[in-house]
């Protein structure tokens, strides 16, 4: 008798047909409601490319110009959606090249499936051309991943790739298909997993736990809210947003968290952790009960975790077991998704205000506004700061946009400084920190949100990573904006060999090309401001253009971003200066 | 905390890769696998790992959480040797020669309950099956005498109390 250790749901949505594995592979794609994927063809792929040619009409097929740029434009489209994002490789290098972009969607917990081509099963192990074990590659940044050498295999396994991705906490899968398997034909039906046995993705709740939550929430009387990026995974904000308000606990979030509540929200007190605002940082070791919302306590939020909150009860909701105690002991904790967890809780919650411990935030917000933002928006001597411009483009976007960062000094500023009235809008690498990041998402962010603006904010450095895909941007006419804060450094790094190793600015510096003749070579609308009096009309121009737009910025070479919290220390023994 | 010996017992499906998913997890945290023996379990279709680390208990706990995270895993437990029945089995392969001039060697086969699988002209093959202690001194009193090949197997071990694997398993054939 044959195990059950998968279960589909009973009705097929197709007919039963003869295809190919080729065809199986973008029939799949369409049954799972896929419209757009990213990727680059090459031998071992080829026959699925040539099924994507007949179905043109049906599934847009985006060639960008490096296999990375369409992991990171597979990212930013799921981001921005909420939906699946995919990427195709074919093998050996192509396969490999996708790496990053799935190290990234698995430490970001962003679904995607990565179809590769892989060498025919005939030649697997023989170091054939192409040939690379990207299985054994990706299986410590996948969530799942699987090698289909037979064609009536597709079916199944890609409706149990999308399954993997979406549920639970969700990452990246990839799936590596021979090219025998592409070419054979089965006899295609498809039927959307339901279930695996071995995988829950749905923790149990325990009503216990969430009603001592809701008892120590009630009687907190320092309580404080971190809220990460499982209430967006979760569809949770409106909920998120009740029970904030209605227990009137002032609430942060993480770097991932940013846009699941508004920005000027009275009760958002701003960001948590290495770069994040004074109040939030120093009041984690004052509060009586730390509320932790989808979030999984990253070092750069936590600092050292021998000082982090001690004083604190904490409660920590989130959906993946292994998170519960992994870096900070949790009290109380909450398993489960929080769209279901908060709901629960919210009923349990009285109502409250913390008049007087929220007023010690607002007192810590005037003593990082009066040493550091006030200076950041308004300097009035010297270069353009970086939070200047993030300021001309909120007064434009009026925080509607969709801001997509890469990684470095103006990835903090641009966090910090962000207006955001909608969800989904903040698109950065998190956990893995990958520059070349955003020019890439913000091609898939545009496309899964084309309705809405959406503007990469990158650094020299990160921008030289992938520029390449400005050739992506020039071909699809895809209208990204796109923002160079052009420091002539690798800015973050040089911070560092500031503050930590005595100004040695080792491999730093960075001599650049004209960025502005770049962008015109791919034939961008592009220009370049350095002037403060300048800059209003340059970002205006930017913001209202309906084509892609290059916008370089020249801004102070040496600015370094405050507050910091060093390495090591506690996070209450923030930098200022 | 002090770091002792565990015993992490993981069923999972019968998959290729998961064995380098398992140990990819040990890998990632710089902690070196005493044994590992993969097998199948008493649940049809489903394998058993037996894994044993020196490591403390938080970071065992954190491990078992890590690799019951993966999709392919149903459940890992971690226990302490002293929650679990568990053995090693080794091969001793010595010269004829030896052993039929020197009688001490049939004496400590005989002492050590270890038994003769094959006999040969050439060679004898003993096996020994027991704790790491029991198989390490017969190797200890074999080995003057010139061992010809040596191995022994990874740990293995049932537990003491219940392993509800079929329970959890029955669980999702109910529910799905």
């Amino acid at each position: 008798m044959e195990v059950k250790t998968a279960s589909f749901e009973k009705v097929s949505s197709s007919k039963q047909t003869t295809v190919s594995g080729a065809e199986a592979v973008i029939k799949c794609l369409l049954e799972e409601g896929v419209d757009t994927l990213y990727g680059y063809p090459g031998g071992a792929i080829m026959p699925v490319y040539d099924e994507l040619y007949k179905y043109q009409n049906q599934i847009h097929h985006v060639l960008t110009r490096h296999e990375q740029g369409a992991s990171h434009a597979a990212q930013g489209y799921a981001r921005v959606s909420g939906k699946v994002g995919v990427a195709l490789a074919t093998s050996g290098p192509g396969a490999t090249n996708l790496v990053t972009g799935i190290a990234d969607a698995q430490i970001d917990s962003t679904p995607l499936v990565c179809i590769t081509g892989q060498v025919g099963s005939h030649l697997l192990g023989s170091d054939a051309f192409q040939e690379t074990d990207i299985i054994g590659i990706s299986t410590p940044i996948t969530k799942w991943n699987y090698q289909i050498t037979k064609a009536e295999e597709i079916p199944e396994i890609l409706a149990k790739a999308f399954f993997i991705a979406r549920s639970g906490r969700p990452g990246p899968v990839l799936i590596d298909i021979t090219k025998d398997a592409q070419f054979a034909s089965l006899d295609f039906s498809y039927k959307k997993c339901s279930g695996i046995r071995s995988y829950k993705p749905k923790p149990e709740i325990n009503l216990i736990e969430v009603e001592r939550a809701a008892q120590a929430m009630n009687n907190a009387k320092k309580p404080m809210i971190v809220f990460g990026q499982g209430v967006i995974l979760g569809g949770a904000e409106e909920l998120f947003k009740q029970v904030v308000e209605k227990s009137g606990i002032p609430a942060a979030w993480t770097i991932l968290g940013l846009s699941a509540m508004p920005t000027d929200h009275p009760l958002n007190v701003g960001m948590v952790g290495m770069h994040g605002n004074y109040g939030p940082n120093v009041l984690t070791n004052e509060c009586d009960v730390l509320i932790a919302i989808g979030m999984r306590f990253d070092d750069r939020v936590t600092g050292n975790l021998e000082k982090y909150a001690k004083q604190a009860k904490v409660i920590h909701f989130e959906i993946d077991p292994a998170e519960i105690n992994k870096n900070v002991h949790a009290d109380i904790p909450v398993l489960g998704n929080v769209n279901e967890t908060l709901k629960v809780l919210l009923d349990l919650l009285k109502p409250n205000k913390h008049e007087a411990w929220h007023q010690k935030f607002k007192d810590h917000y005037k003593i990082e506004f009066d040493k550091i933002i006030k200076n950041d928006l308004n300097a009035e001597r010297g270069k353009i700061g970086m939070a200047e411009v993030i300021d001309e483009i909120n007064k434009c976007s009026k925080g509607d946009a969709v801001i997509v960062s890469d990684v470095g000094q103006h990835q903090m500023v641009a966090c910090r400084y962000s207006k955001f009235n909608q969800t989904r809008s903040n698109v950065t690498s998190g956990g893995l920190g990958t520059m070349g990041f955003a020019l890439p998402a913000a091609i898939g962010a545009k496309m899964g949100a084309p309705e809405r603006d959406v503007v990469a904010i990158i650094g020299d450095g990160g921008y030289q990573m992938t520029i390449q895909e400005l050739g992506t941007i020039f071909q699809t006419k895809v209208p990204v904006k796109i923002v160079v804060l052009n420091n002539d450094f690798l800015g973050m790094v040089r911070q560092w060999q500031q503050l930590f190793f005595e100004k040695r600015y080792a491999s730093t510096e960075m001599m650049n090309p004209d960025f502005i003749t770049i962008a015109k070579g791919y034939h961008i609308k592009a220009k370049q401001v350095s002037k403060r009096e300048d800059l209003k009309e340059a970002v205006t121009e930017m913001m209202e253009s309906k084509e892609a737009y290059f916008l370089e910025v020249k801004v102070e070479q040496e600015e370094n971003v405050f507050p910091m919290v060093p390495t090591g220390a506690s996070v209450s023994d923030i930098r200022l200066e | 905390m002090e770091k002792k010996d565990f015993t992490v017992s993981v069923y999972t499906e019968n998959n290729i890769g998961l064995l380098s998913r398992i140990a990819a997890i040990f890998q990632k945290r710089h902690i070196n696998i005493e044994s590992i023996t993969a097998s199948r379990s008493e649940v049809n279709e489903v394998m058993r790992f037996t894994i044993v680390v020196q490591v403390t208990e938080d970071q065992v706990k954190k491990i078992a959480g890590q690799i019951e995270k993966q999709i392919e895993v149903i459940k890992a437990f971690y226990h302490t040797d002293d929650e679990m029945i568990y053995q090693e089995t080794a091969l001793y392969k010595i010269n004829s020669a030896d052993f039929v001039e020197d009688l001490n060697i049939q004496d400590f086969i005989k002492e050590s309950n270890a038994r003769i699988v094959t006999v040969t002209p050439k060679f004898f093959v003993i096996e020994k099956t027991g704790k790491r202690h029991e198989t390490d001194s017969l190797y200890e009193k074999l080995k003057p005498y010139g061992l010809m090949q040596f191995v022994r197997s990874g740990t293995i071990a049932v537990t003491k109390n219940e392993m509800p694997i079929s329970k959890i398993l029955e669980k999702f054939d109910t529910t799905n």
